[in-house]
């Protein structure tokens, strides 16, 4: 059987030493936060703000030890300014891995209008990024993205559109 | 424990100079943004300093990474107070995670000075009373600068996580750190035994 998603997403991180984990949690990552959990290899642990994660998994690169943060859309946008004035200026491969919300039947509204803003933020800060919308092709992503960012020392987000991960399942409107 | 009010205001960088001349073993120093890593940058460059140029409030996150990433390496963050309280949620992190190599410095002006002196909005607020509730239980307020060396000492010779919050005077930071942020990386990561380079560094 194929593996899921998750999984190739947890060999890859392992397969590339990517060691640190802090997070701030969304529905569909559960199955990634808890394999992450399991494994002793990681340290995965909560974070209060997604801005807080960029900055440990940036000391933790200047330490020698690689990081990666995981969060949701919305999470993404609470975090142009750290991004600019910290890995992107000094040259630091903060790796990110966000799920994609707010779009292909998103029923909040509110995520809805957030997930405009992440592309135009990613392109402004011309960071490296790649939706991942095939299992065939996981792999190959996350690997090659994780790896460059080592190689060249900038930050990349890699993001999951739900086309791979299934994203939220979309509801109806209630109507009271 | 000596009560906020009751602290002595002292001046920055006779602090960090203190702090600097404590430090035998390549403890590691994260300068949050403005005025507090100038003065950590005047007081004498070392390889183990890392100057934060922007990403206000993230001194303590930096110095965490550092910390998890190097157990046996002590790690100080030194940050301003308007700084930290962008970013309070870390004292909780810092606590739940409890790195016994992390020390914090507060350095509480009660002001932004660095944009003009605007009083912040924590008139009312106590820091050392803060990270004690987030799960910080070792936190205190130095008296004066007897107390803050003797702080710093304990936080060199015992397990931490450690708070240490100082008030301080108005008097402006001496000189600015070189704005090269490429380059204090490098640095930093020489320092840090992270990265080798046959390049002079
Ligand atoms: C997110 C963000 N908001 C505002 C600023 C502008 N700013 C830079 S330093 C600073 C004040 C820092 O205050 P504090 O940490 O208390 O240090 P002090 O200047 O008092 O030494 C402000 C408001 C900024 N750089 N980033
Ligand atoms: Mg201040």
């Amino acid at each position: 059987m194929d593996r899921p998603w998750w999984r190739i997403a947890v060999d890859v991180l392992k397969a590339n030493e990517v060691h640190l984990i802090p997070y701030v949690p969304d529905n569909v990552l559960k199955p990634l936060i808890a394999a992450l959990h399991e494994d002793p290899f990681f340290h995965a642990f909560t974070v209060a703000r997604e801005e807080e994660a960029v900055g440990i998994v940036a000391g933790a690169w200047m330490a020698g030890t690689k990081g990666l943060v995981l969060m949701q859309t919305s999470g993404f946008a609470t975090l142009a300014n750290v991004l600019a004035s910290l890995p992107c200026a000094f040259q630091i491969p903060v790796l990110m891995m966000i799920s994609e919300r707010g779009t292909m039947g998103e029923f909040n509204l509110g995520q809805a209008a957030v997930w405009r803003t992440m592309r135009p933020t990613l392109e402004a800060l011309a960071m490296e990024h790649h939706v991942v919308t095939r299992l065939d092709e996981c792999e190959f992503i996350f690997d090659r993205t994780i790896r460059q960012a080592h190689l060249t020392q900038m930050p990349a987000a890699i993001i999951l559109s739900p086309l791979l991960t299934g994203g939220k399942a979309v509801t109806r409107q209630v109507v009271a | 424990m000596i009560a906020a009010h009751n602290a002595k205001r002292m001046y920055r960088f006779d602090l960090m100079q203190r702090l600097v001349a404590r430090l035998e073993h390549e403890e590691a120093v994260i300068g949050g943004i403005g005025n507090t890593n100038f003065d950590l940058w005047s007081a004498g460059h070392r390889p183990q300093n890392f100057y934060m140029l922007g990403s206000m409030g993230l001194a303590v996150p930096i110095a965490l990474g550092v910390a998890l990433a190097q157990p046996n390496r002590k790690v100080f963050a030194v940050e301003g107070d308007g700084s930290l309280l962008m970013q309070l949620g870390c004292l909780a992190t810092v606590a739940t995670l409890g790195p016994k190599n992390l020390a914090i410095l507060v350095m509480d002006n009660g002001v932004y000075q660095i944009t003009g002196g605007q009083q912040t909005p924590a008139a009312r607020a106590d820091f050392v009373a803060i990270a004690q509730g987030c799960g910080l239980s070792h936190a205190a307020w130095a008296a004066d600068e007897t107390d803050f060396e003797r702080q710093v000492g304990h936080c060199l010779e015992t397990d931490g996580p450690h708070v240490i919050a100082v008030k301080l005077d108005d008097q402006p930071p001496v000189s600015q750190t070189e704005r090269d942020p490429p380059q204090i990386r490098d640095r930093f990561m020489r320092g840090m035994g992270a990265k080798r380079s046959k390049l002079p560094g």
